[in-house]
């Protein structure tokens, strides 16, 4: 191992490499900003110009780097403007972009900096020492653990179920899971409930519905109600230091921990991903923390921030897992890479270690690389990023609005898209002014596509239940899921039976 | 403002790559058009995508073709991309749709109401046959293991695909099935939302069998991690010649999943011939050949009539087989 990683680490640091590094990180950076436009569709780009290069390793020391460079821009859209590109970024957005609001956008993309460098350099020396055993690990899950799995991340609400506000979060969940079926499902080749209206055939967009759940609603709140915004600019319009308090990194180094760790995991089964990893780091972090932090989650908490950051960036580096000793991609991303690889030559699967040890490791090298040029290059890029929040109001609302409609219009090239997101952004922004959560929409419709299909899928395989009795993983996944969304209405009965009087209500 | 697109990213990245190549030299020797506008019914990055990518890079570099734009329409099922050629005929003679199997499959099943007949065929380029491939430690070797476990136990012998049912995959396992003697409805066809999650239900044991492409289970055979049962091509492909055909174990089926053009309605008689003439010409030409090398493409190439009478048949091998599955 150590002779492979010292000829991975002699050419990853040769200057050629070194210049693309950059240059990938920076490319990805800037165009993972743009929501529509996530990893996939940069590397899409990007593949072009990557085997224009011709040698492998450089080739693939560009795409490394601007996959960790989009999905740190992904992020960046999210703090500043609650404006998720990628599905993988909507937890960071939970509270990242309060944190944003109340005056801290460089402390919050400072933890998302550090979080995802954490993540994903963990994630490599993982990847490192246990890619060969964990192939096998790849494939212990079936179609029945998936759907359980997806139940504990839906578990994430309960961040948006506070006090009176269950009913709230459980209609919304239910509302993001009746719009993920929507469109062709995994039962039927035909499509369901798309009143014969052809743009409905493959089901709402997930950037249509991110930008009109998140972004939108957020700029007409912007106008419609600038004090409760902190109206005069002077707080949304800080930036605040970069500086992480002594406390709070305390408090995240824990978090960080376990999340690299988890999250890489989620990240080596094909069929969860970077999304699934971030809301169950949510919702982990969220459920084990003490009461006072669990109040902060969704309201600017750096754990809430640093918990789905550092999965998020786990589970990426766990996706070149299965793609890698298996020559399985797990998500489009993985896909997309997948194919890059065999364009240059290079066919992933059990014997690429035997075979071409030299790329294997350059693989791990200029991931390593891209996570240290990505710390290197964006820190200091923090404050000139967050300025974006000290355009003022009346130029930055109609900057939002241009964004949100874009990233919605490019991802699909349709314009009816656009009817869409400002049809969905009204009714969103009458459901805010209701008081009603929105992140549990969009958690909702996330998974709820996902859960379907795998839990058809083990239905017919078991004709029927039988699957959660047959399968001991599933039925302890589902028992854990059961206790995340148990364990915080008891907590708060047993509050409030304490509370009793002492003070009414709350 | 919005006309920002990846697209023209990509068209600046293919310009440099045929710059640095120099391949844009000899551009004006056979030139046969100056430009060709792809459309796309899916976004970047699929299938659909790379066909029409590649075929441009090839055009563009062999100096056939000036230039090359694309413009991804996703929606529908790729029917917002035919309704759009059909309303926008006129203005779109230097256009061509990209698409695939699946627009005799929706058209079909009424996912849009239109069919190839509503457009101009120009030619199908490429293709790939589709195999039935087991994990390679599984103790099935041959199509004739296979129906005897599943004659053995129809239970417990489920195959899976990376298409919804009714789709592409399922429709060759019931193929083969329905060749072989058995009933087409009779077996569990598991379906995966990709293929990539298809290959790793094989893997980890919760299929026993799987229909895939055969460009894919290739890669995966390579890989020693498959073991290819039967491919539905005529006679064994270069590509992988120990893979054996259904028709030599006894089952006649064969099958092609092609890729092709479309042009608007209408289209002026000459403007098709200089189609028809630029695709043909590609075939010879080194790029075209590294571009198809590079994807794993084999080359099927079906110009003119025989593009039609391929497609009608086509049409009618899918429509029986997905009237006897009843899905129509």
């Amino acid at each position: 191992m150590l002779e492979g990683l010292l000829i991975g680490l002699s050419t990853a640091v040769m200057p050629m490499n070194l210049l693309l590094v950059v240059a990938g990180c920076l490319i990805g950076t800037f165009i993972g900003m743009l929501p529509g436009l996530g990893p996939m569709s940069i590397i899409a780009i990007m593949i072009p110009v990557a085997i224009t290069i011709g040698d492998p390793t450089a080739a693939l020391i560009l795409l490394a780097g601007v996959y960790y460079g989009a999905i740190f821009g992904g992020s960046t859209s999210s703090i500043l403007l609650n404006a998720p590109g990628v599905a993988g970024t909507v937890a960071s957005s939970f509270d990242g972009y309060p944190m944003a609001r109340a005056g801290q956008a460089g402390k919050a993309l400072t933890v998302a900096a550090i979080a995802s460098f954490a993540g994903g350099t963990i994630g490599v020396v993982l990847l490192m020492i246990f890619a060969p055993m964990l192939s096998s690990l790849a494939l212990l899950f079936h179609s029945a653990e998936y759907f359980a799995l997806m139940v504990v991340g839906l578990s994430a609400i309960a961040a948006f179920a506070g006090t009176g506000q269950v009913f709230k979060a459980v209609t919304m969940t239910l509302l993001g899971l009746i719009m993920a079926t929507v469109g062709e499902g995994a039962l039927f080749n035909m499509p369901r409930f798309t009143m014969g209206i052809m743009d409905l055939q493959s089901g709402f967009s997930f950037i249509t519905l991110a930008m009109a759940l998140f972004a939108l609603p957020e700029a007409i709140f912007l106008v419609l109600k600038p004090r409760e915004m902190g109206g005069d600019g002077e707080k949304s319009g800080r930036i605040g230091g970069l500086r992480i308090t002594r406390a709070e990194a305390r408090a995240i180094t824990p978090v960080i921990g376990r999340q690299s760790v988890q999250g890489f995991f989620v990240g080596v089964l094909p069929g969860a991903g970077a999304t699934i990893a971030s809301f169950l780091g949510y919702a982990v972090e969220r459920n084990i923390a003490s009461k006072a932090d669990q109040e902060n989650f969704g309201h600017g908490s750096v754990k809430g921030l640093a918990a789905p950051e550092t999965a998020n960036n786990a589970a990426c580096t766990g996706s070149f897992v299965p793609l890698l000793t298996l020559g399985i991609p797990g998500s489009g991303t993985t896909a997309i890479l997948l194919g890059a690889l065999i364009a240059l030559n290079v066919s992933p699967g059990p014997r690429l270690m035997v075979d071409e040890p030299q790329i294997f490791w350059a693989v791990i090298i200029s991931m390593y690389i891209g996570n240290v040029v990505l710390l290197i290059l964006n820190l200091p890029l923090i404050p000139y990023i967050a300025k974006i929040l000290t355009i003022p109001r009346n130029y930055l609302i109609p900057f939002i609005l241009f964004f949100t409609m874009m990233g919605s219009y490019i991802g699909q090239n349709n314009a009816t898209e656009l009817l869409m997101l400002v049809g969905f952004g009204v009714v969103a922004t009458i459901l805010r002014f209701a008081d009603y959560p929105l992140a549990p929409v969009l958690i909702g419709f996330i998974l709820g596509r996902m859960m379907e299909d795998n839990f058809s899928r083990a239905m017919q395989l078991y004709d029927g239940f039988g699957f959660i009795l047959a399968r001991p993983m599933t039925l302890g996944l589902l028992i854990v899921a059961l206790i995340l969304l148990l364990l915080p209405s008891y907590r708060a009965q047993r509050a409030r039976r304490r509370a009793k009087g002492v003070a009414d209500g709350d | 403002m919005t006309t920002w697109k990846p697209t023209r990213r990509v068209v600046l990245a293919a310009a440099a790559a045929s710059l640095a190549f120099g391949g844009a030299a000899q551009a004006d020797e056979h030139q046969i058009l100056d430009s060709v506008h792809f459309i796309i019914p899916g976004g970047a990055g699929g299938g659909w995508d790379g066909t029409a990518r590649g075929t441009g890079e090839a055009l563009t570099e062999s100096g056939l073709v000036g230039q090359a734009t694309y413009e991804n329409m996703s929606g529908g099922g790729g029917g917002v991309a035919i309704r759009y050629m059909i309303d926008n005929a006129e203005s779109l003679h230097d256009a061509m749709m990209v698409n695939s199997t699946p627009i005799v499959i929706r058209s079909l099943t009424g996912v849009f109401p239109q069919s190839f007949r509503d457009l101009t065929l120009v030619a199908g380029t490429i293709g790939d046959y589709a195999a039935l491939v087991v994990n390679a430690d599984s103790d099935i070797e041959s199509m004739d293991g296979l129906l005897d476990a599943y004659r053995a136990d129809p239970d417990s012998l489920a195959i899976g695909g990376g298409s919804v049912p009714g789709g592409m995959d399922h429709l060759v396992a019931a193929l083969v099935m329905e060749a072989a003697g058995e009933d087409p409805t009779g077996f569990d066809y598991i379906a995966y939302d990709a293929g990539g999650n298809a290959m790793a239900g094989l893997l980890s044991g919760e299929i026993a069998a799987l229909s895939t492409g055969f460009s894919e289970a290739v890669d995966l055979a390579n890989a020693g991690e498959v073991r290819i049962l039967g491919v539905t091509s005529e006679e064994r492909v270069d590509a992988y010649p120990e893979a054996p055909t259904l028709i030599e174990q006894g089952i006649d089926a064969t099958f092609v999943n092609w890729r092709g053009f479309f042009a608007a309605p209408g289209l002026p008689e000459e403007r098709l011939e200089a189609f028809r003439t630029m695709l043909a010409e590609m075939y010879d030409t080194p790029e075209w050949e590294e571009v198809r090398a590079r994807n794993g493409w084999v080359n099927i190439h079906n110009d003119g009539e025989d593009f039609r009478e391929f497609l009608e048949q086509q049409e009618q091998q899918i429509g029986d087989l997905m009237r006897t599955l009843g899905f129509l």
